[in-house]
C-alpha cells in the first residue's frame, strides 16, 4: 500500500489511543481527587500531566473543572482531547478511499460530538457522563475497524499505532508511579493506600481483569507485574508489544520484500526481554530504568518503521 | 385544461411557463412529449406526499454517502452536497445517435488538430487557423512539440458541453479537454435513481452507464508504455482541498486503483515510481486529475508542490503515459473553439454533424466593436477558464459590470470571446411541490483509447435557480439523471 496512506493509518489510530488514554486517566484522577486522604489535588494533577508526557500550558490553576475542560477542549495543546480527534479525523480524511463508511462515520461523529455547540456547557454539567461518551465512541470506532475493513496491511497499520502508543502510555504511566507504590504505609486503615492501587489499574481499565488473575488483594509488584508482563492482557505492555511483533510478521509476509533486520531484532528484543525477565528480577533491580528502556525502544520502533516503510530513502529502495 | 392530461398533472404543472425556449417535457402547444408521456402518467399517479418522501430519501441518500463537492473561495462550509433534481431527463434513441456520431466526429478531429499542432503544424502553414491565435494561446505548452504520445491519443477522457436551441437542435458550447469532471454524479444518480423510480425505470428501456469506470480503466490500459503488459495505473489527485476530491476517491475504488498524490511519487532514471510500504512500485499509467501548470514543478509552475518532480522527462521519454496528455487545453481555449468546424472539414473532409455556437473573436477589429457596443445582449468569456468563472452574462449585468470587462476587453482581446445569449431548453425541475421549468446543459463523458466510446447519457446540470442560466456547480447548478432511451 502507499506510504502516505500507512502513515495516515497509523496515525489515526495513535491519537485515538492517545484520546482515550488521556479521557480515562482524567477520568480516574477526578475520582480520587473525591476522597479525603491522600494527595492533595495539585500533587494528583501534576502526576496526570506527568503520566501524559508533561504537555506544556497545563500547569495547575487550583480550579479543577476549568484544568479538566482545557485538558478536554483547548484546541491548541497537543495533549489535549480534541487535539488528538482533530488529527484523527485528519488522518483518516486523507484515506477517505481505503477505510470503510462505517470507520468514517465514527470518526466523524465523534470530531461533531467533540465540537458541537453546546460540547462544552454539557461537559461542565456532567463531566462523568461526557468522557464516558467520548470513550464509547473510540471503542465504537474499534469495533468497526474489526468488523468492516479488510484485515491486509492498512488493518494492520492501524493495530500497530494502537499498540504502540498503548505500550508507550502504559510505561510512562508505571513509570511515573513506581516510585510511590512501595512506600506503603504499614497499616492502611482508612483504605487510601488501596484506592490509590484500583485508580492505577483503572487507568488501564484493567482492575477488573486483575482480580480474575490475582483476586482483590492488590500488591504493588503484583500490579507491576500484571500490566507489565501479562501475555493474555490487552492493555499489559508485553501484550502489547507481542502484538507489533505479530503485526510487522503480518506486514513482511504480505508484502513479500527484504525483511526490515534492524526493526525485526529491536522488537524481537523488547519481546525477549519481556518474556523472559520475572517480575522478582525487576523489582530487584532498577525498576525505574526498566520501565525507561521500554520507552526508549518504544520510540526506536517508532522511527524505523518510519525508516523502512514511510520515509526510506530512494537509493536505498533501489538498491534492493 | 390541455387535452390528454390528468387533473393531477394540471396540479403538478401550475402556472408553468411555456415560451420561446425548448422545453424538454412539453411541447410549446403544452401537451407532454410522447416520450415523457410514461413519465408524466407516473407523476400524476403518485399522492404528492409520495413524491416528496421519495425526494427525502434520494437527497439522504447523498448525505450519508457524503457525495459533496467544494467551493471555493469561501472559509466555512466548504464541503457541500451536489443540489440533485428527481426527475429524469429523457434523451431518444434518435436524439442520442446524432450526439454520439457528432462527438465522436469531434473528438477524433481534436484529436488531430493537438497532434498536427505538436509535430508538423500543417494546419497553421496552410492559414486554416491563424498561427498567431495558437501561439498565443495560454494552455499552449511548447514542449510538447514533437513529443511521441502513446498511440497518438492526446484526449483520453473528454467531456463536452452541449446545448439544445429552440429548434431542438443540440449543439456544442464548449470542449472540456483538460481535467472534466463530474461523471461521478452521473454515475451516482443513476443509482439513486433507480431505487427512487424502479418501475418507471424499468418501463422505460434506459441504456446502461455503469461501465464507465471499467471502460475508462480498459481505455488507461490500452495507453500503457511498450513491453508494459500488466501496467500500474494510477489517480494523480491534487488532494483533499480539490473541489472534485470526492469523484477522485470514487473512480479509484470503482476502479480498484490507487490515488496518489504528487508526494507519493518520485522519479529515477526517467522513471515514475510511488512510494509503498513494500519499496518503490514502478508506475506506468497516470491519469492526471492536476491541471498542467501544477504537474511537474521543473517544467511547468516551479511554486507547484501538487506535483511530482521529473514526471515530464519520465513521459517524454516513454517510460510512462500521462492522460490526458499536457496541453490539450489549447483546444478547448473558447477562441480556438470557433475553428473547430474547420478542423472537421480540414482532417475529415467532413461537415460538423454538432454545430457551434456562433462565436465573436475580440482579436479582430470588426468584431470587438459589435461586442462593445451589445455587451447588453452577449455573453462574454475569457478563454482560458472554466468552471464559470470569469463570465459576464449581458442581460443580467450592470453598467459598472460591463464596464469592467470592456477594458478587459481593450487590454487583452485576444483573452475573450462572446457569443450571443442563448434561449437554451429547459426541463421541468421538482421545485417545492410544483414543476417548474430551468435551463439544463448535456455533458456526455467520451473515452479516447483504442477507439471512441460514450456512454450512453451523461451529466445533465441545471440552473436551479430560476431564470439563471449559469449550471456550473461551482455557482449554484444541480444536476439530473439522464436517460438515453433503448427506441
Amino acid at each position: 500500500m502507499l506510504s502516505r496512506v500507512a502513515d495516515s493509518l497509523y496515525w489515526m489510530s495513535r491519537y485515538l489511543e492517545r484520546a482515550e488514554n488521556t479521557v480515562r486517566q482524567l477520568d480516574v484522577t477526578m475520582s480520587l481527587m473525591l476522597d479525603p486522604g491522600g494527595a492533595s489535588a495539585e500533587t494528583r494533577w501534576r502526576r496526570l500531566m506527568a503520566s501524559l508526557g508533561k504537555p506544556p500550558g497545563m500547569e495547575w490553576n487550583g480550579d479543577l473543572e476549568a484544568m479538566a475542560g482545557k485538558l478536554v477542549f483547548d484546541p491548541v495543546s497537543h495533549a489535549s482531547v480534541t487535539f488528538c480527534l482533530n488529527g484523527a479525523r485528519e488522518n483518516a480524511r486523507q484515506v477517505r478511499e481505503e477505510i470503510s463508511s462505517e470507520q468514517w462515520q465514527r470518526v466523524n461523529r465523534l470530531f461533531h460530538h467533540i465540537h458541537a455547540p453546546n460540547a462544552q456547557s454539557q461537559f461542565a454539567a456532567n463531566i462523568n457522563d461526557s468522557l464516558a461518551s467520548i470513550i464509547d465512541g473510540i471503542h465504537l470506532f474499534k469495533g468497526v475497524s474489526d468488523t468492516t475493513m479488510i484485515h491486509g496491511q492498512g488493518w494492520q497499520f492501524i493495530r500497530l499505532g494502537r499498540y504502540l502508543e498503548r505500550a508507550y502510555a502504559t510505561a510512562t504511566l508505571l513509570e511515573v508511579y513506581q516510585p510511590d507504590l512501595f512506600q506503603v504505609e504499614e497499616d492502611d486503615h482508612a483504605g487510601y493506600q488501596y484506592l490509590e492501587l484500583v485508580g492505577l489499574l483503572r487507568c488501564c481499565t484493567s482492575f477488573e481483569a486483575y482480580c480474575q488473575v490475582y483476586t482483590a488483594d492488590l500488591s504493588p509488584g503484583r500490579i507491576l507485574e500484571f500490566l507489565l508482563l501479562n501475555q493474555d492482557f490487552p492493555h499489559a505492555i508485553r501484550y502489547c508489544v507481542d502484538g507489533i511483533r505479530e503485526v510487522i510478521d503480518s506486514i513482511q509476509r504480505s508484502g513479500g520484500r527484504r525483511p526490515p533486520e534492524e526493526l525485526t531484532a529491536v522488537i524481537g528484543r523488547l519481546h525477549a526481554m519481556l518474556g523472559f525477565t520475572t517480575i522478582g528480577e525487576i523489582l530487584s533491580g532498577d525498576a525505574g530504568g526498566f520501565l525507561h528502556s521500554i520507552r526508549e525502544q518504544g520510540m526506536r520502533i517508532h522511527e524505523l518503521i518510519y525508516r523502512y516503510y514511510v520515509h526510506y530513502s530512494i537509493q536505498s529502495a533501489l538498491a534492493v | 385544461m390541455n387535452a390528454g392530461h390528468p387533473a393531477e398533472l394540471d396540479t403538478l404543472f401550475g402556472d408553468y411557463p411555456l415560451d420561446h425556449a425548448f422545453d424538454e417535457m412539453r411541447e410549446p402547444g403544452g401537451g407532454v412529449r410522447p416520450q415523457y408521456q410514461a413519465l408524466a402518467e407516473t407523476l400524476a399517479r403518485l399522492p404528492q406526499e409520495e413524491l416528496q418522501r421519495r425526494k427525502q430519501s434520494a437527497d439522504l441518500s447523498f448525505l450519508t454517502q457524503g457525495i459533496t463537492f467544494t467551493v471555493y473561495g469561501r472559509d466555512e462550509g466548504t464541503e457541500r452536497i451536489f443540489p440533485y433534481d428527481l426527475l429524469p431527463r429523457l434523451i431518444t434513441a434518435q436524439e442520442w445517435d446524432r450526439i454520439e456520431r457528432g462527438l465522436t466526429q469531434r473528438i477524433t478531429a481534436l484529436n488531430l488538430f493537438l497532434r498536427d499542432v505538436y509535430s508538423d503544424a500543417k494546419i497553421l502553414a496552410d492559414k486554416v487557423i491563424p498561427r498567431e491565435l495558437v501561439y498565443s494561446c495560454k494552455h499552449y505548452r511548447r514542449q510538447m512539440r514533437g513529443l511521441q504520445v502513446p498511440r497518438n491519443v492526446y484526449i483520453a477522457v473528454v467531456g463536452s458541453d452541449l446545448l439544445r436551441l429552440n429548434t431542438g437542435e443540440f449543439v456544442v458550447l464548449e470542449d472540456n479537454l483538460r481535467v472534466p469532471s463530474g461523471v461521478s454524479y452521473m454515475l451516482t444518480n443513476r443509482r439513486v435513481m433507480k431505487r427512487t423510480f424502479p418501475q418507471l425505470f424499468s418501463s422505460y428501456g434506459v441504456r446502461p452507464i455503469e461501465r464507465y469506470p471499467q471502460l475508462l480503466l480498459a481505455t488507461l490500459r490500452s495507453l500503457a508504455p511498450e513491453g508494459r503488459p500488466e501496467p500500474n495505473i494510477v489517480l494523480l489527485t491534487p488532494g483533499v482541498f480539490n473541489s472534485a476530491y470526492f469523484e477522485h476517491t470514487y473512480l479509484a475504488r470503482q476502479m480498484g486503483i490507487d490515488l496518489v498524490e504528487g508526494r507519493d511519487l518520485v522519479t529515477h532514471d526517467n522513471v515514475v515510481y510511488m512510494r509503498t510500504t513494500d519499496g518503490l512500485k514502478r508506475v506506468d499509467v497516470i491519469y492526471r486529475r492536476v491541471d498542467d501548470d501544477f504537474s511537474d514543478p521543473l517544467i511547468f509552475r516551479g511554486d507547484s508542490s501538487l506535483g511530482c518532480s521529473g514526471l515530464f522527462n519520465a513521459y517524454r521519454a516513454g517510460n510512462v503515459t500521462v492522460s490526458n496528455a499536457f496541453g490539450t487545453g489549447l483546444a478547448d481555449d473558447k477562441a480556438v473553439y470557433a475553428y473547430v468546424p474547420r478542423m472537421i472539414k480540414y482532417y475529415l473532409d467532413e461537415e460538423a454533424i454538432l454545430p457551434n455556437v456562433e462565436t465573436y473573436l475580440l482579436g479582430e477589429e470588426k468584431q470587438r466593436s459589435h461586442v462593445l457596443a451589445n455587451l447588453d445582449k452577449l455573453v462574454v468569456k475569457a478563454v482560458g477558464e472554466s468552471g464559470g468563472y470569469g463570465m459576464l452574462i449581458g442581460p443580467h449585468s450592470t453598467a459598472q459590470q460591463r464596464e469592467e470587462f470592456a477594458r478587459a476587453i481593450q487590454a487583452n482581446p485576444r483573452n475573450y470571446i462572446a457569443q450571443p445569449t442563448l434561449d437554451f431548453s429547459r426541463a421541468p425541475c421538482l421545485i417545492g411541490n410544483q414543476l417548474e421549468p430551468r435551463h439544463v446543459d448535456l455533458r456526455p463523458y467520451i473515452l479516447f483509447g483504442d477507439k471512441v466510446n460514450i456512454v450512453p447519457g451523461g451529466l445533465t446540470r441545471v440552473a436551479l435557480e430560476k431564470g439563471s442560466l449559469v449550471v456550473n456547480s461551482s455557482q449554484g447548478g444541480g444536476s439530473k439523471d439522464t436517460w438515453v432511451l433503448d427506441k
